[in-house]
């Protein structure tokens, strides 16, 4: 992988808040009676990108493309296979956890759905305010006026924080996952697909709030989602995932306006654009996502790629820049 | 089964005559839910009318009452807790909610069929794919064994499944999310109904599977001539697929119009916030870039629907809202040609209605 690979698009001048270089992680696949493995998924294969401070990366590809093991092996959630994971300048892949825990301040998490990941059992302000004790920064009330705060700054009361998760709406709930992401000052939220699960009229409200973060604490987000308009809203660069590889990453009115690659072309044509004046040009692509075990030859994407030529069946394409700061793996371009 | 029609599998639209009467009109349709929280309007007061070949959106967030709306169409409503208590369901003449059991098991699938947002709930796990397709033409007709056999494979070719042949004697989970959404509407339209009920269709799959089916759809509308009513959150797919449009808020109808007055100019506050809280892919479409500029918020969320506030159930959330808004339901009303609503301060902030 060329050293160009490295940074991507990103301001060459700043160093990252954290990069990820040839990350990889298969799982096996195990059959039989003995469970031996016999291949595997290659859920993440060879990914490299990097977040600078105060931006905002889109991660999009569609379902099992691995842009959510990306998410975690970024944060070490999931161990990589293979690859390096550098937070600002210092590599955490192989730190214990002991070594590893000033580094899990830095980066937070928030998940699609806010229920299941907010323990029912506990008040909100509780949960809020455990990743404090946790990490042994606040007690007492010292802890009760930091979480009190995280309250205001999410447009929750401060009353609130006596109730249970179940007495919120989905939007709240999202609202307290972002509050309890915030309680260590991290630089980096990995938010994974944040608003997918909401109401129209309240994914507005998720969206202004995170952007608002973004600018008053200069957080650093990696964005993954399917929903391509709210990406193009909120992202500054975008990668774009296909079977577990990047097949474009580039500025985000690059991917918008010109884009590159066969598939971040396609994935551009399939949303319905909501105006009725704007009428869809291009057909669908044909077939489904091809299964992770047994990828196609060459470029994955050959197989319902409306461009294809012998030559994609049997050589993988690279990412190259085609134009300043856009990284396209394809052989036609 | 009419298949053989042109095979233009170029989506577009399918003409309606504006004068040719309605094959369903629902007029006020009532489904409440008698709950220990108290009685639940799901639906309150709702009526439309749906032609031949045309597509009828019905939009609105959780709860609103738009599924609730499809299900009591079909007369698919769990009774308790849910009832019908009032309104008629007219479908050629016929009102469904005064028929019995027996005969309403007769028009499902017949006349009105409807498919699902996750086709792996709505199909069965352990009958073949074949088979459960075949099941709707044994249940409707008389046919043997071969001719149904065949009629089934000549489905899955229509809704495009490849190897139609092997497909048939597959079970649903050997199918892809895609697939099996193929395989439901092979079955909701085997009896070639005159209307389909598509509830959120493709909001479980991805982006460019979705465009696929929404393909199939309007393409299968144009050679079948079946008029749909489409379900869904999804305002972009309303956009590009309907030719009228309901927007629902809390139980009741808000609005209606076609499509493109819709869009051009929402009358009801919340249709209105609704069309400027979704991010409106300015880059794409050639636009200014609008990334800094926040998104409009609706502010609140959506209420529950035991214990509705007096008045306008959007007036909590409205910038617009008023004294007479707290107070009295507003008239639901033309307030231009075709164009509906129930709203006290309809059209635009400076108050004009355009």
């Amino acid at each position: 992988m060329s050293a160009q690979l490295a940074t991507g698009p990103a301001p060459a001048a700043e160093q990252p808040v954290v990069a990820i270089k040839d990350l990889k992680k298969y799982y096996p696949v195990r059959h039989g009676f003995l469970r031996r493995a016999r291949g595997a998924v290659r859920a993440v294969d060879g990914v490299t990108l990097s977040i600078g401070s105060g931006e905002t990366l889109g991660l999009v590809g569609e379902s099992g493309c691995g842009k959510s093991t990306v998410g975690r092996a970024m944060l070490r959630l999931i161990e990589p296979t293979e690859g390096t994971i550098t937070v600002e300048g210092r590599d955490i892949t192989r730190l214990g956890s002991a070594a590893l825990r000033p580094f899990r301040r830095e980066m937070q998490i928030i998940f699609q759905d806010p229920f299941s990941s907010l323990n029912p059992r506990m008040t909100v302000g509780d949960i809020v305010g455990e990743p404090l004790s946790t990490h042994g920064l606040a007690s007492g009330a010292d802890k009760a006026e930091r979480v009190a705060r995280l309250f205001d700054r999410v447009g929750l009361t401060r009353a609130q924080m006596q109730n249970y998760p179940h007495q919120f709406s989905g939007g709240q709930r999202q609202r307290i996952g972002i509050a309890r992401a915030l309680a260590l000052n991290p630089k980096l939220i990995v938010c994974d697909e944040p608003v997918s699960a909401l109401d129209v009229s309240i994914q507005a409200q998720v969206i202004n709030l995170l952007m608002d973060l973004q600018r008053e604490l200069h957080l650093s987000y990696l964005f993954i989602s399917h929903n391509l308009a709210v990406v193009e809203h909120i992202s500054h660069r975008i990668a774009v995932m296909y079977l577990g590889k990047i097949v474009e990453y580039a500025d985000r009115a690059a991917i918008f306006t010109r884009p590159g690659h066969p598939y971040t072309e396609a994935l551009l044509a399939a949303i319905p654009v909501p105006d009725p004046k704007v009428r869809r040009k291009a057909k669908a692509l044909q077939g489904d996502v091809p299964s992770p075990v047994n990828p196609p030859s060459g470029c994955a994407f050959h197989t319902r790629c409306p461009y294809a030529v012998a030559r994609c069946k049997v050589e993988t394409p690279e990412l190259r820049e085609i134009a300043p700061r856009q990284l396209v793996a394809c052989h036609l371009r | 089964m009419s298949v053989a029609v042109s095979d233009s599998s170029e989506a577009k639209r399918p003409v309606t005559g504006d004068n040719q009467p309605p094959i369903l009109s629902v007029a006020g349709l009532k489904t409440y839910f008698f709950t220990r929280q108290g009685i639940v309007k799901a639906v309150d007061d709702v009526s439309f009318a749906l032609k031949r070949g045309e597509t009828l959106a019905i939009v609105g967030e959780s709860g609103c009452g738009k599924s609730i709306t499809a299900l009591s169409l079909l007369r698919l409503i769990p009774d308790p807790p849910g009832r019908i208590v009032g309104g008629t369901v007219t479908l050629d003449g016929v009102n469904l909610l005064s028929l019995d059991e027996q005969e309403m098991r007769s028009i499902r699938g017949h006349d009105i069929s409807m498919i699902f947002q996750e086709p792996m709930t709505s199909l069965n796990p352990v009958m073949t794919i074949g088979r459960q397709i075949g099941e709707v033409l044994a249940l409707h007709e008389r046919l043997t064994h071969a001719e149904i056999e065949a009629r089934v494979i000549a489905l899955l070719n229509l809704v495009r499944i490849p190897e139609a042949q092997q497909r048939y004697g597959e079970y649903p989970h050997q199918l892809s999310g895609g697939m099996r959404q193929r395989a439901m509407i092979a079955m909701a339209l085997a009896c070639n109904p005159k209307i389909l009920v598509a509830d959120e269709p493709t909001t479980a799959l991805d982006v460019t599977v979705q465009a696929q089916i929404l393909e199939l759809i309007v393409d299968l509308q144009n050679k079948l001539g079946t008029a749909v009513i489409l379900i869904t959150h999804d305002l972009g797919l309303v956009a590009q697929t309907a030719q009228r449009v309901i927007v629902m808020y809390a139980g009741r109808k808000v609005e209606e119009a076609n499509v493109e007055d819709l869009f051009e100019t929402p009358l009801h506050q919340y249709t209105r916030g609704l069309l400027a809280s979704i991010p409106r892919l300015n880059l794409m479409r050639g636009e200014a870039d609008a990334h800094a500029a926040r998104l409009q918020e609706i502010p609140g969320i959506v209420p529950p629907l035991y214990g509705l506030p007096q008045g306008c159930a959007f007036a909590p959330r409205c910038l617009r809202a008023d004294d007479k808004c707290r107070a009295d339901y507003p008239p639901y009303e033309e307030k231009a040609a075709g164009h509906w609503a129930a709203c006290w301060h309809p059209g635009a902030p400076n108050g004009s209605a355009s």
